[in-house]
């Protein structure tokens, strides 16, 4: 945790700018703030430029001799290749309306930290190589040669963005700094400036299917280790199938819900729900360990390395021959598989259009990429009276939402999972209107930035989320946040314990496992977790 | 003293003296008048033309729209056809309220830190209005000023100049002079909108920080543009007629340049030209690019439609006969099914 | 996606919208209209204020007249050289249009020209129409 106590942290946000202007405010490399760089090792598996051990509070970054032309012939390839970074480049009037939409520049006051100013970051090295006011005009004209010192900056603040999105919906011209960020980070990638929080895991993920580095053998015994804990809590005996031919359905959902809680509760949702829709409805659903993980930090580091990583879900359906892909919770994961896998990885003619063979429903709007998302999977279920479920099984629990910044802001994936917390629990308190839906804000740890060492950042970029939950608790005794994302799961209980203690998290499927009556099941007095439900706390003792 | 806006103050100062002495007393009327003009509309559309077809250069790799409601999924989940469309239908409802209406800035949210820690979000519709009325401004502006370069005078100029000057407001007082002819809203609405947008950029602590050089000598150049533009209509006035037939010279490629316009007039005409000939090369292109703003423009429907990426390219991937090479023994001891049985 | 065809397509419609002037006017002689003098015009050779000053602020005059008519009741004008006269737009000999006879000649071919529509005639009526 941070030494900083969240009354000090709040004290510090100052919102003036400082008396010298941007470009003449040198940035002072914090810790607190910056992530430690790459694992050389983790650089070297994955082919990576310039894999050696550097540090970035030093003042040598060891950089290749040429950086500066790495940079900007990066930067013209990047041009040629997305309209998107060429426009945001030209078009942005600087009317200040993305400012106070970052939630980072809410938690910190630092003027880089505005979506308007992190982009500029940029332009004012694009104008200074490839326009020529810019070459005329020089600083008047808000250009800068590429130095060091602005490469630091880069990485300085491209690490300070979790690429949610929120400015891109206030932007008159949609300007996405996400789409910046990620533009910023191929190129510090060029010249090996990552961060090991992101590169490690993506190493992982190429080797063992996984960000965690969870081997086969690991994978399937920490699965079983939650049958255990499902039979003790509901008396049935589970049991989840691998890498299995000629199943229905392939399931992918991140790894971190099989490795840290509060989302290995998610995880033995998704396990209940199978159970169940294989012993009711003979639906054949199997998890796979060479395509483990449904993230992709590959997202964080290069379009490329993101194509390199999501290869194995479509290599892993084919393989097995299933019909369709059904997705676990996950925020990025889904940007990605909604946005891009599909075109990167695709096409996916080897399966069929996707349809619930219990409800009978298509899923048109995923016809091409053969990829559902379980909440609208199980959103149908419910809506076809499929689960039996006991509402009051979440008695104990009053839950808001929070709309993870991916699904939101790059999907739409908004009222599914409303519509399955409403028929799961009954105590549902929405979060005020402009911190939800699309104008949700980021749990302030995303992008690869869920690290330890920053996590001062990661407690102001949180603070609009748990300010809005912490209102929520205060107006209706909210103690539950519920969410679809890995990285929530992972990010927010630290949190939730920083700003509003009272407050756990909880995943969707986790809500959805506690409701549904499996079939032969003893009767539960407690939930996934082993607290008591409502009205069984001396049973739950016994 | 700020050199982001004293700068290009200067610059817009020294543009209208240059402009002003030119004509007047250095008799190269012809020179701002008919040259200069005609380079500007050149410089304008070959500038723009230019950056439009290098931004149509640049491929659409993903379609990666910002999806700003309910996306299209099961059909009894009501979608938000609007702010995330599925169908072109849909792209050019969203794009006709983005381009003719600003909704995305009509969202605009004021944050603020409330007893140093309650953060409060209110709707901040004032950078909209203005934003609305500058550009609507603008346009009635230019509209109207077609009068001087058709003739005919269409109807429809004409009904707009109605509506212009609907209101008949008329300061009569003859120390100020203004009556008739009859004020126009939109001169004003310009003006006061123009003004607006650079206290905003004065005053406002974030926005003042971000602001460059480029974003003042627009503004300064409308102001100046507007001001001349109000004092030769309401206080020093013009010959009109010798001025249509001025511009109805440039339109009609017969340019003359007719005795007896003042100075002023060279100076509202140069700064149109300077206006004209830097649009292209300037942040004001965002005219033309918001049109080709990907995260707007594109249908959100990437799982139903697949989006190619015409440099897709192969890229060196862990394939699973790889992993399974890696692990086979210790798959196979936890009884998970292989390819390869061991050797 | 090539999408290519459709942006200049787009362009090509801008282009023909703002150059529309250049179109509009094509092949047209436009000749600029000179108001038609009377006789008595002619003959008279000075209008109240010079004609330079006449032709760029006549409408200002006008307005300070009806004021000067309507608010005040004063009917005569002293102009710059000192000289007196009847203030009136329409009515008798001493008037606007007493002497410049012909509204349609000396007053509208210009104005329809600028595209202007004074409001003169919401009150007044000019005393040569038949009606």
């Amino acid at each position: 945790m941070t030494e900083l106590k969240p009354d000090e942290l709040l004290a510090k946000i100052d919102r003036n700018p400082p008396a010298s202007g941007w470009m003449d405010t040198p940035i002072e490399i914090r810790k607190g703030i910056y992530c430690y760089a790459a694992n050389p090792k983790s650089v070297e598996y994955l082919g990576l430029p310039n894999a050696r051990k550097w540090n970035p509070l030093e003042k040598d970054w060891k950089l290749p001799e040429n950086w500066q032309e790495i940079i900007h012939n990066g930067f013209k390839e990047r041009l040629e290749k997305f309209r998107t970074f060429k426009i945001f480049m030209d078009i942005c009037v600087r009317c200040g309306a993305c400012a106070d939409k970052c939630h980072f520049f809410i938690g910190t006051g630092d003027p880089k930290n505005m979506p308007v100013l992190r982009a500029e970051l940029l332009r004012s090295v694009y104008r200074n190589d490839f326009t020529t006011f810019g070459k005329i005009l020089g600083k008047v004209g808000g250009a800068r040669k590429m130095t060091l010192d602005v490469l630091k900056e880069w990485w300085y603040y491209f690490f300070q963005c979790t690429e949610c999105r929120r400015c891109s919906v206030f932007c008159p011209y949609g300007i996405d700094t996400a789409e910046i960020t990620i533009m910023g980070r191929e190129l510090l990638n060029l010249i090996g400036l990552n961060i090991d929080w992101i590169a490690t895991p993506v190493a992982n993920c190429y080797r063992t299917g996984n960000h965690l580095g969870i081997q086969p053998h690991a994978f399937k015994d920490m699965l079983d280790f939650f049958v255990e804990d499902i039979e003790e809590v509901t008396g049935v005996q589970l049991e989840p199938q691998y890498n299995k031919k000629g199943a229905d359905i392939l399931f992918v959902t991140p790894s971190g819900d099989v490795f840290a809680d509060p989302g290995t509760y998610t995880c033995m949702g998704y396990m209940m729900l199978f159970h169940y829709l294989k012993e009711k409805y003979g639906l054949d659903v199997t998890w796979s360990t060479y395509a483990s993980e449904g993230g992709n930090f590959g997202f964080f580091t290069s379009h490329e390395t993101m194509k390199r990583l999501n290869s194995k879900m479509y290599a892993e359906a084919k393989r097995l021959g299933v019909k369709w892909i059904l997705g676990g919770e996950c925020g990025h994961m889904w940007r990605v598989v909604h946005q891009y896998m599909d075109t990167m990885n695709g096409p996916a003619d080897f399966m069929e259009e996707p349809v619930s063979p219990i409800t009978g429903t298509k899923f048109e709007n995923a016809k091409s990429t053969k990829m559902v998302h379980i909440a609208e999977f199980t959103a149908d279920l419910i809506k076809h009276n499929k689960l039996e479920l006991d509402v009051t099984r979440n008695d104990h629990l009053k839950v808001t939402y929070h709309d993870s910044c991916n699904p939101a802001r790059g999907m739409g994936l908004l009222d599914e999972p409303r519509y399955v917390i409403n028929n799961v629990c009954n105590n549902f308190y929405e979060m005020p209107a402009n911190t939800i839906r699309e104008q949700t804000f980021c749990c302030g740890s995303g992008a690869g930035l869920n690290a330890g060492e920053n996590i001062e950042l990661r407690m102001a970029g949180g603070l609009p989320r748990a300010n809005a939950v912490k209102y929520v608790h205060e107006k209706h005794g909210v103690n539950m946040l519920a969410c679809i994302c890995a990285i929530d799961r992972a990010a927010f209980p630290a949190l939730m314990e920083y700003w509003v203690p009272e407050v756990d998290v909880i995943g969707l499927h986790e809500l959805v496992a506690n409701a549904l009556i499996m079939p032969g099941e003893s009767k539960r007095t407690t939930d996934l977790r082993g607290e008591p439900l409502l009205g069984m706390e001396d049973e739950a003792d016994e | 003293m700020n050199v982001k806006y004293m700068f290009p103050l200067a610059a817009v100062v020294v543009l209208m003296l240059l402009s002003y002495v030119g004509a007047e007393a250095g008799g190269l009327s012809a020179l701002f008048g008919i040259v200069i003009p005609y380079l500007a509309v050149i410089i304008f559309i070959a500038g723009f033309a230019r950056r439009i077809l290098d931004w149509s250069n640049s491929s659409v790799p993903f379609r990666i729209p910002t999806t700003c409601g309910q996306q299209k999924s099961l059909p009894w989940i009501k979608q938000n056809k609007i702010d995330n469309p599925s169908s072109l239908g849909g792209v050019i409802l969203r794009m006709f309220f983005e381009v003719c209406c600003f909704r995305s800035l009509f969202r605009n949210t004021k944050n603020e830190l409330y007893n140093g820690s309650h953060l409060t979000y209110s709707w901040e519709i004032w950078l909209w209005v203005a934003a609305l009325a500058f550009h609507y401004a603008f346009l009635v502006v230019v509209v109207r000023h077609l009068r001087f370069f058709l003739e005919p005078v269409p109807a429809c100029v004409k009904l707009i100049e109605f509506f212009d000057g609907f209101f008949h407001i008329e300061f009569v007082d003859s120390i100020i002079q203004i009556g008739l002819p009859g004020i126009m809203i939109s001169g004003i609405v310009l003006l006061a909108a123009v003004i607006f947008l650079f206290l905003r950029r004065i005053l406002i602590p974030q926005v003042n920080y971000i602001s460059l050089a480029a974003d003042y000598f627009p503004l300064f150049l409308i102001m100046g543009i507007a001001c001349s533009g109000i004092f030769m209509r309401y206080f020093t006035k013009v010959d009109v007629i010798g001025i249509k037939e001025f511009t109805m010279g440039l339109v009609t490629f017969h340019p003359v340049i007719p005795e007896g316009i003042g100075g002023v007039f060279y100076i509202h005409l140069f700064l149109v030209s300077v206006l004209l000939a830097y649009f292209p090369f300037s942040k004001l292109m965002h005219a033309g690019g918001i049109f080709l703003s990907p995260t707007r423009n594109l249908a959100n429907n990437t799982r139903a439609v697949r989006h190619i990426n015409p440099w897709n390219y192969d890229v060196p991937v862990h394939t699973y006969e790889e992993y399974e090479d890696d692990f086979r023994e210790k798959m196979i001891e936890a009884g998970l099914p292989v390819e390869k049985e061991l050797k | 996606m090539n999408d290519k065809s459709k942006i200049v397509i787009g362009l090509i419609i801008f282009f023909v919208i703002i150059t529309s002037p250049f179109w509009y006017n094509m092949g047209k002689a436009v000749s600029v209209p000179e108001p038609k003098l009377s006789d008595k015009a002619k003959a008279a050779k000075v209008c109240v204020e010079s004609k330079e000053y006449m032709k760029t602020n006549h409408m200002h005059i006008l307005d300070i007249w009806r004021n000067e008519v309507v608010r005040k009741g004063n009917r005569t004008y002293t102009n710059s050289m000192g000289k007196e006269y009847n203030i009136s737009l329409s009515s008798g000999e001493e008037s606007c249009l007493g002497c410049h006879g012909d509204k349609a000649e000396f007053c509208d071919k210009c104005h329809t020209y600028a595209s202007v529509e004074p409001y003169c005639w919401d009150c007044h009526i000019n005393p040569k129409e038949k009606k």
